[in-house]
């Protein structure tokens, strides 16, 4: 058994010739909440797929729970242990919320009525017909019916989409407390990198079908420093960088640098220049996020 | 106790409540004993990740700070009165200094630029130049 609860060794996929997966490689810790992004099309909803064991892929190895999700039989255990909340919200509009719960609860032999009956008044679901519900409240039934089959592991694609912020916030406080109550894993992918950033302790980043950035959120922050370098005169022939500079741009006396690693070597080796201060500053994950997925 | 994170300033989270702890206790709005809230309700209040708060009070307990007692909770440490009488002195050193320097003219983005600038060179191993893969 491996310590992932996902774990993806080049996936590879195509549709038609066109390939949406270039060797995607995934591992999610248990009892993580890891934010899964891309851009439209980068691969998130193909590899999604790929994991429930919706398909197949063209090479490669998708495990979840130590499993093989392409597997028919180990698709339907790890089908039952997990909870999946899509992005599109349609479901049986003429059923009551407790017609669906019922109708949920006869595939789950380890169904918890404590969660449901938590999740039920917390989300003030009762009594409800499915129609009726907004947007929000949909998301917040998907997610109960999820919790209440004592998934070990969900799966959320954009769960806050098309949410406004009151109920966004609601959704990621709901979030945190399942992890830390049941421990329960999180994966989801988002377009919010705010978001992102306030609740998952690791995060990957996919462009063109393969993870282009990938780790623990609060090591990314870390590693990866904006730096601004301010010379004494401008310089006559560009500095060659050391390992860790990631992009640089230069007006005048001042070169401002992004550096993903190897920080305070950059620093040294602009300090030994004189005259030069330095100045350093965080970076958010949008910066991190924009530096490798926008060269397309 | 009222903590305030901000995710979108590029600081890892865990620093951040760090940071907001160990403000607390240097000023002494936490004391000796206090208790800090669980793990599960300071991610629910924050709605912050549980792992990012475990992590913050790991390297807490590291450096002293608080205690994680089995069952009963997360304490502020009892040997952190010293750390705050420290703290203190250091405190009016600081104002005598900022007061000195506002006397010269300096404004304040200045002074922090200057505090800054010397910190760094101040950083131990800086001078041996070598390289930290």
């Amino acid at each position: 058994m491996s310590d992932w609860v996902i774990e993806a060794r080049g996936l590879r996929k195509s549709f038609k010739g066109q390939p949406v997966l270039t060797g995607l490689n995934l591992e999610v810790p248990a009892g993580s909440i890891f934010g899964f992004l891309g851009r439209n099309g980068a691969g998130k909803t193909t590899t999604i797929k790929l994991l429930m064991g919706f398909l197949k892929p063209d090479c490669g190895d998708a495990r979840v729970f130590g499993l093989p999700a392409g597997d028919s039989s180990a698709g339907l255990e790890i089908r039952r242990r997990l909870g999946f909340v899509t992005e599109d919200k349609e479901m049986y509009p003429d059923m009551t919320v407790e017609q669906i719960i019922r109708f949920t609860r006869g595939f789950y032999p380890k169904w918890r009525v404590d969660l449901e009956q938590h999740y039920l008044t917390l989300f003030d679901l009762a009594c409800r017909k499915i129609s009726d519900l907004s947007k929000g409240m949909r998301s917040r039934l998907m997610l109960l019916l999820a919790i209440s089959h004592g998934a070990e592991l969900l799966i959320l694609d954009e769960p806050t989409e098309g949410l406004d912020p009151v109920a966004r916030e609601d959704m990621l406080r709901e979030l945190v407390a399942i992890s830390a109550s049941e421990g329960t894993t999180i994966f989801f992918s988002s377009h919010q990198l705010e978001e992102v950033e306030q609740i998952a302790d690791r995060v990957c980043i996919i462009d063109d079908g393969a993870a282009v950035v990938a780790g623990s959120l609060d090591d990314l922050k870390t590693q990866y420093q904006r730096l601004r370098v301010v010379f004494a005169e401008e310089l006559r022939t560009p500095v060659r960088w050391g390992e860790g500079v990631e992009h640089v741009r230069q007006d005048g006396r001042t070169v401002d640098i992004l550096a993903s690693g190897n920080v305070e070597a950059i620093i040294n080796q602009a300090r030994s220049f004189p005259g030069a201060s330095v100045e350093r500053f965080p970076v958010t994950l949008k910066e991190i996020f924009l530096q490798h997925v926008r060269s397309d | 106790m009222i903590f305030y994170l901000n995710p979108s300033t590029g600081q890892p989270l865990y620093l951040q409540l760090m940071e907001q702890i160990r403000h607390a206790v240097e000023t002494g709005a936490l004391k000796a004993g206090d208790q800090l809230p669980t793990i599960r309700k300071m991610a629910e209040d924050l709605v912050m990740n549980p792992n990012t708060v475990v992590r913050a009070y790991r390297e807490l307990q590291h450096e002293g700070i608080i205690e994680l007692r089995h069952g009963s909770g997360v304490f502020v440490s009892e040997s952190v009165g010293g750390r705050t009488r420290v703290t203190k002195k250091a405190q009016t050193i600081v104002q005598s200094a900022l007061d000195r320097l506002a006397d010269l003219g300096l404004t304040e983005d200045e002074i922090r630029r200057l505090f800054e600038n010397e910190l760094a060179q101040h950083r131990p191993g800086k001078a041996s130049g070598g390289d930290h893969e």
